[in-house]
């Protein structure tokens, strides 16, 4: 019972961090409709912000305090919400109106180049660094049970982000705007809404959760490298498909549910090696009986 | 029409041949990429077939692979010690068949989601089975778990790759323009308009997946007896990827705009050497500049469709 209990915390401390990754990865799917492969490089790009960011931020506010993190935090995922729009702007406006296929393809070359630009040594080098720490970090033992602070933190902040962004996308001028982008871009733009400026702020938004998820990645991580966006951002993909792309609960419980497959399945005996391979098969099984994810709205096709 | 492809499937193949037997005073390095271009061409046309000519979304074409590798690295590793010298090319070219048979198992398993998903829900099902496959291999001890499977006989020439390159292309151009392959060329235009045609969308989907499956695993034996190592790690989805890349730059559903795709994309990165630290930067930068100013593919002429 323990080992099971203990196993729920650190999956949902997990799933929070690809919860938060997906939430982005599902508001841009659900205004532009392609799946934004670079995400998975601006949550690389939000954990070296913030590695080059503590020692800047270290004598103002003191290494390793609450405030310093905030303010590595909110600068890091600023920076990469200038970057996010960077990216849409440069490459993936000129096809708006292009085939989605031809725009995933820029997104891969742009996930790329992101990548193989950040291994060049006069960038971030190839080699593995180590991440600072930047929240102090206590443990809590609850009756034979461990949870590091940190966990809680990113479940609480991750739920705080969920419903932000639900108030956000539901309860706001510019997120009715978002909604309406959504539905039918041309018109929308005829009932006075700029789209373009709507597809930047939702850019601006998801890469600065990336940008969070990538710092609280990095916490749990042994390290930090160019590469390292990879794996968790293919999780947070699946955690996104799972839920229903484009819906920011599904997201959320697509997140959670991947971070417990992972933990449970990792921690046990004989079977951890297969983690991977079990989360992807159940992946696979859900689909096959919810083909539009678990929260996802099956369309119907018209001829 | 038909008989003109038969004609260049018998020039390709006896060319390829002969120029095989004169190889050995080539330079290595070159016979090495040329031998990759021949690999890349299968498994360009052959996910050609799936993503371009009947417009579903794979990402997994990289698993197919590693399983026709892998099958086929076992079987010669196992067999061919017991084999006589005269015995191996017989050898080779049942490991390659076996391992293209498995992938075509493999591609019915992936096949079958398919009939339910589309889009990028496919994608994710399929890019999930790839790395399925890749788990598999990578703690599997009888394939060498994570060091992978090493000393293979390298027996892969140039006249098998181009020979083989020339089949697939023949047989996937063949399909495509005959009666019954104009099914998946309506499946990729509209699915349901094509199934009140009397036309089985299910089924062509399926087949397709099998056969772009089957070139696939013969092209991943060609490649592990081509590099004489296979490793879990090179069968990852950025490979898949690259084939995918091959594909759109060529033109969806143009095969010879694909073939060129494939020998361009495999050459590049070679010619790029002289800059190696910057190789892989340029190479992204050119697909997406490939893709803002030619999103249609490099190669759009000819009709669609044909070979």
């Amino acid at each position: 019972m323990d080992w099971f209990l203990q196993q729920l915390i650190n999956g949902l401390a997990l799933g929070a961090i690809y919860a938060l990754i997906a939430l982005g990865y599902t508001m841009v799917y659900g205004v532009l409709r392609f799946i934004n492969f670079a995400h998975s490089d601006v949550l690389m790009l939000g954990a070296f912000a913030a590695y080059y960011l503590a020692p800047l931020v270290a004598p103002l506010l003191g290494a390793t305090t609450i405030p310093s993190a905030i303010a590595v935090i909110v600068l890091s995922a600023a920076i990469c919400a200038v970057i996010g729009m960077t990216i849409e702007y440069l490459a993936y406006r000129p096809l708006r109106k292009r085939p989605r296929l031809t725009v995933l393809i820029t997104a891969i070359g742009v996930s790329l180049f992101i990548e193989y630009t950040g291994q060049h040594e006069k960038v971030f080098g190839a080699a593995t660094k180590s991440f600072p720490t930047l929240l102090p970090k206590t443990e809590i033992i609850l009756g034979g049970l461990r949870c590091s602070s940190n966990d809680l933190v990113v479940v609480g902040l991750t739920a705080v982000l969920l419903v932000a962004m639900w108030f956000i996308v539901q309860r706001t001028k510019i997120g009715m705007a978002m909604r309406a982008v959504s539905f039918n871009e041309q018109a929308a733009s005829l009932m006075g809404v700029n789209a373009n400026a709507i597809i930047s702020f939702t850019f601006a938004i998801g890469s600065a959760l990336a940008a969070i998820g990538g710092i609280f990645y990095s916490m749990r991580a042994p390290g930090i490298e160019p590469l390292m966006g990879v794996q968790p951002g293919l999780r947070a993909f699946i955690a996104a498909v799972l839920g229903g792309i484009g819906n920011l609960p599904g997201a959320a419980l697509g997140g959670l549910v991947l971070g417990l497959l992972e933990t449970f399945f990792g921690g046990m005996p004989g079977l951890s090696n297969y983690r991977d391979a079990i989360a992807f098969a159940l992946l696979i099984l859900i689909l096959l009986f919810r083909p539009a994810g678990l929260l996802g709205k099956v369309q119907t096709e018209k001829v | 029409m038909r008989g003109r492809e038969k004609l260049f499937l018998l020039i390709a193949i006896v060319v390829a041949i002969g120029l095989s037997y004169v190889s050995a005073s080539f330079n290595r390095y070159y016979l090495g990429i040329a031998i990759d271009v021949g690999i890349n061409i299968i498994l360009a046309v052959s996910l050609n077939l799936i993503n371009g000519h009947t417009g579903q979304f794979s990402l997994g074409h990289a698993g197919f692979m590693a399983v026709g590798g892998y099958f086929a690295a076992k079987f010669t590793l196992v067999y061919g010690p017991t084999l006589p010298p005269a015995a191996q090319p017989f050898l080779f070219a049942g490991a390659l068949l076996l391992g293209g048979i498995v992938a075509a198992l493999a591609g019915l398993a992936v096949g079958v989601p398919s009939l339910r998903l589309k889009g990028d829900y496919l994608a994710i099902v399929t890019l999930g089975f790839g790395e399925i496959i890749r788990v598999i291999f990578q703690t599997s001890e009888t394939f060498g778990a994570a060091t992978g499977l090493t000393g293979i006989a390298k027996l892969t020439t140039f006249g098998w790759a181009w020979a083989l390159a020339a089949v697939t292309v023949y047989v996937v151009a063949c399909l495509v323009n005959s009666t019954y392959g104009r099914g998946f060329i309506a499946v990729h235009d509209d699915e349901i308009a094509a199934g009140a045609m009397g036309i089985n969308p299910v089924r062509y989907k399926v087949t397709a997946f099998v056969i772009g499956a089957f070139f696939a695993g013969i092209a991943g034996g060609l490649y592990a007896h081509h590099k004489a190592v296979l490793s879990p790690g090179g069968f990852d989805f950025i490979k898949s990827i690259e084939i995918v890349v091959m594909v759109i730059l060529g033109g969806m559903g143009r095969t010879v705009g694909v073939i060129f795709a494939a020998i361009i994309l495999t050459i590049l990165p070679e010619l790029l050497r002289g800059v190696a630290e910057y190789r892989m930067i340029i190479y992204s930068l050119l697909i997406i500049g490939l893709m803002l100013t030619r999103p249609q593919g490099l190669f759009t002429w000819g009709k669609k469709g044909a070979a």
